[in-house]
């Protein structure tokens, strides 16, 4: 891991250029592109990598509950994009995009094979490299997965009593 | 249950036969004409809306929001943040340094807002007479307009204790010796709860939504919702016409309806951002380049203080105590000053305003009851290295561009530090400054070094604003400012600025009652122009 986290890192230069253009080279392949955000395929796959890293510590241990738990909060994440307008909806479609591209994922993410198998700890790894790197759209990037996901969990009133929140007055909620 | 224990008073004034059109409910283009159209329902757009229809003109008010009310307000942040704010309540600066809340319903900011009320201060004035020209500005002259318009919207001491999140910058304050106030509020009978930034769900909070709205309904006027206004038609000198996108349920996209809105006189009360996007859209005159530029924000700062005992800063009334001590220890033109609060705590808006993810952010929102808020907002806008920041269009739309200066880096530094000792003081076990790479400290001595060594840098300080103000400068001369110190927008007779985007500088304070003050005036002065008769007095 290591020797991927380096590579990663000095993939620097290269790693901007395809950021400039994936974007673009995604729009290109993706023809005609919806105006509203769709969460498909590789794109929800990369989320189902990345909720869980962001939410490690506050995702329930058995499996079942862990993978439906892991489930609603990605449907709250598509139902959050949903509501922005639409050239914010357009940006994080572009950055979807990318993350489903495989030589932009390597390149970027340092995560090697699809992200349905990536390991946690790689997850991990690319989401702390973009918290604090020296491009600004990585950093930007990651702010809004942060947001994305840790408001998706802590919306829903499940999760509310494992952090001592009562919720709302009931009698008026 | 809602709707029997607490009377809405929007489904009453439908019921009373309110004139309402819903942009999302069009199934074909429309054109409205009236006296007056006043574009945004929040802080000026009530405000005047209410003074000139009870001077007997007919007004249209166009919202980009839905028309929500007690009825809807189920104080669930995932609700709340799409249904009320803009973009989400995810609208961020240009770069995304600066994360913003402004309201987008019908009540505008007002409806969401923290109820905070201060008069505008008195240096702040004086700055806007010395270097605006804004010659009738000073605390005596606006009294009388503060005075109705607090009445109007009973703004008042705060009579209950504060909630532990506010006693303890209370408690902090004192232990160093620093002087600190209570925070009037415009209430009405309020519950105590904590929800005001979801909607008041009991309509204790005296906002645009439950005051000027409805008297401006219950006196003819018309209600526009989910309509995004996009330009101006200009001929020569006038704006001949309003043109508006109505939008779909949702509010996202238009639904390619159009409404036409015709008057003789309008009102731009869209809040900073929107009222200059709206005017640089519309082609409007700019010949000093002023328009959208010198838009403020009180770039705010967050430290969250872990106290051993429950601190439940999500319960009680959100707002009530502050220190202005930070802003007088400076002069107001030198080293940036800074205003101190408390905010409320609910759990997607702290667990977002945390930073980090995995294990280390689940083990401090495992501690959420305990946690303390605190903010210390930055009064931009007074020194020459706090220009503030450019409204600029992007796909149509206003973005603004704040660039995050050394300046403001250095406030930013001494407020992250305040903070901390002020939660030590108050008995804090540790406390985090809202930055990506502070840690948990555990003692002011370790805190003290430590945050002074942290890089002030864009998206490693976590930046918020709730005060966006400027953009369409208010000044005694065009090449100072777009807008007269009347309000008029210079080189178009017939149209007006009303909101927060017409204050020269920041306010150094919770802009809320500046704008209805300052706007009640404005109005009343328009009404006038328009009648040729006194202009009402407003009243509860």
């Amino acid at each position: 891991m290591e020797t991927t986290r380096r590579s990663f890192l000095k993939a620097g230069a290269l790693g901007a250029l395809v950021l400039a253009a994936g974007g673009g080279i995604y729009r290109a392949v993706h023809t005609p592109r919806p105006r509203r955000f769709v969460l498909d395929g590789e794109a929800r796959a990369a989320l189902g990598a990345i909720v869980p890293a962001m939410l490690a510590g506050a995702l329930p241990a058995d499996p079942g509950t862990r993978a439906r738990a892991i489930a609603t909060t990605i449907d709250g994440v598509h139902t959050a994009i949903s509501n922005l307008p639409l050239p914010v909806q357009k940006e994080v479609q572009d950055l979807f995009g990318l993350l489903a591209l495989a030589p932009a994922r390597r390149l970027l993410t340092g995560v090697s094979g699809g992200w349905a198998g990536a390991d946690p700890g790689e997850v991990s790894a690319f989401l702390q490299d973009w918290r604090l790197h020296r491009f600004a759209l990585l950093r930007t990037a990651y702010g809004a997965l942060h947001d994305l996901s840790l408001g998706a969990w802590y919306a829903q009133p499940a999760n509310w009593s494992a952090i001592g929140y009562p919720g709302p007055l009931k009698e008026l909620a | 249950m809602n709707q029997a224990i607490i009377p809405d008073p929007i489904l009453l004034g439908r019921a009373r036969g309110w004139h309402i059109v819903d942009g999302a409910g069009l199934d074909a283009d429309r054109s409205l004409e009236a006296d007056v159209v006043i574009v945004g329902s929040g802080a000026g757009g009530g405000v005047t809306a209410e003074i000139l229809a009870l001077a007997g003109l007919k007004v249209i008010i166009v919202e980009e929001g839905a028309l929500r009310s007690s009825s809807d307000f189920k104080m669930r942040e995932a609700d709340a943040y799409p249904g009320l704010y803009q973009e989400s309540a995810a609208r961020q600066t240009l770069d995304k340094g600066v994360k913003i809340l402004q309201g987008r319903t019908v009540g505008g900011s007002t409806t969401v807002n923290w109820t905070s009320s201060f008069r505008t201060p008195a240096p702040t004035l004086a700055v806007w007479r010395e270097r605006f020209g804004l010659a009738d500005y000073d605390s005596d002259t606006l009294a009388p307009w503060f005075d109705m318009m607090e009445a109007r919207l009973h703004v008042g001491d705060w009579q209950a204790a504060p909630n532990e999140n506010n006693g303890l910058l209370k408690r902090g304050l004192d232990k160093l010796g620093i002087p600190s106030g209570f925070i009037r509020r415009n209430v009405n009978g309020c519950w105590n709860l904590g929800y005001c930034g979801m909607g008041c769900p009991t309509n204790a909070k005296q906002s645009m939504l439950v005051t000027t709205i409805p008297s401006a309904l219950d006196h003819g006027a018309t209600l526009v919702t989910r309509a995004r206004a996009e330009r101006f038609v200009l001929r020569g000198e006038r704006v001949d016409e309003l043109l508006c996108s109505a939008l779909s349920d949702d509010g996202v996209a238009a639904n390619g309806h159009t409404l036409r809105l015709r008057a003789k006189h309008f009102v731009v009360a869209g809040g900073a951002i929107n009222s200059p996007a709206l005017l640089m859209r519309s082609g409007a005159p700019d010949p000093h380049g002023l328009l959208g530029k010198r838009t403020f924000l009180h770039p705010t700062l967050i430290s969250a203080g872990i106290f051993p005992q429950r601190v439940d800063a999500y319960a009680g009334a959100p707002q009530t105590v502050y220190s202005d001590h930070f802003l007088g220890t400076s002069p107001i033109d030198g080293a940036i000053g800074y205003k101190l609060e408390a905010p409320p705590l609910h759990p997607v808006l702290l667990s977002t305003t945390l930073n980090g993810f995995g294990q280390g952010h689940a083990e401090i929102m495992r501690q959420f009851p305990h946690i303390q808020g605190m903010l210390a907002l930055l009064r931009d806008g007074f020194h020459a290295q706090s220009a503030g920041g450019a409204v600029q269009l992007k796909d149509g739309a206003g973005v603004l561009d704040y660039p995050l200066n050394a300046f403001l880096w250095d406030g930013a530094r001494r407020a992250l530090l305040t903070m901390a000792e002020i939660q030590f003081a108050a008995g804090a076990s540790a406390v985090q400054p809202a930055h990506e790479t502070a840690r948990r400290y555990t003692s002011w001595r370790e805190a003290k070094r430590e945050i002074a060594a942290l890089p002030q840098q864009l998206h490693l300080t976590r930046v918020a604003s709730a005060h966006v103000m400027g953009g369409c400068t208010m000044a005694g001369d065009e090449q100072r400012g777009v807008v007269a110190p009347d309000g008029r927008y210079r080189g178009l007779a017939n149209l007006s600025v009303h909101d927060g985007s017409l204050f020269p500088t920041s306010v150094g304070a919770n802009p809320q009652l500046s704008i209805y003050g300052i706007t009640a005036r404005l109005a009343s002065g328009l009404a006038t122009a328009l009648t040729g008769k006194p202009a009402p007095r407003v009243s509860a």
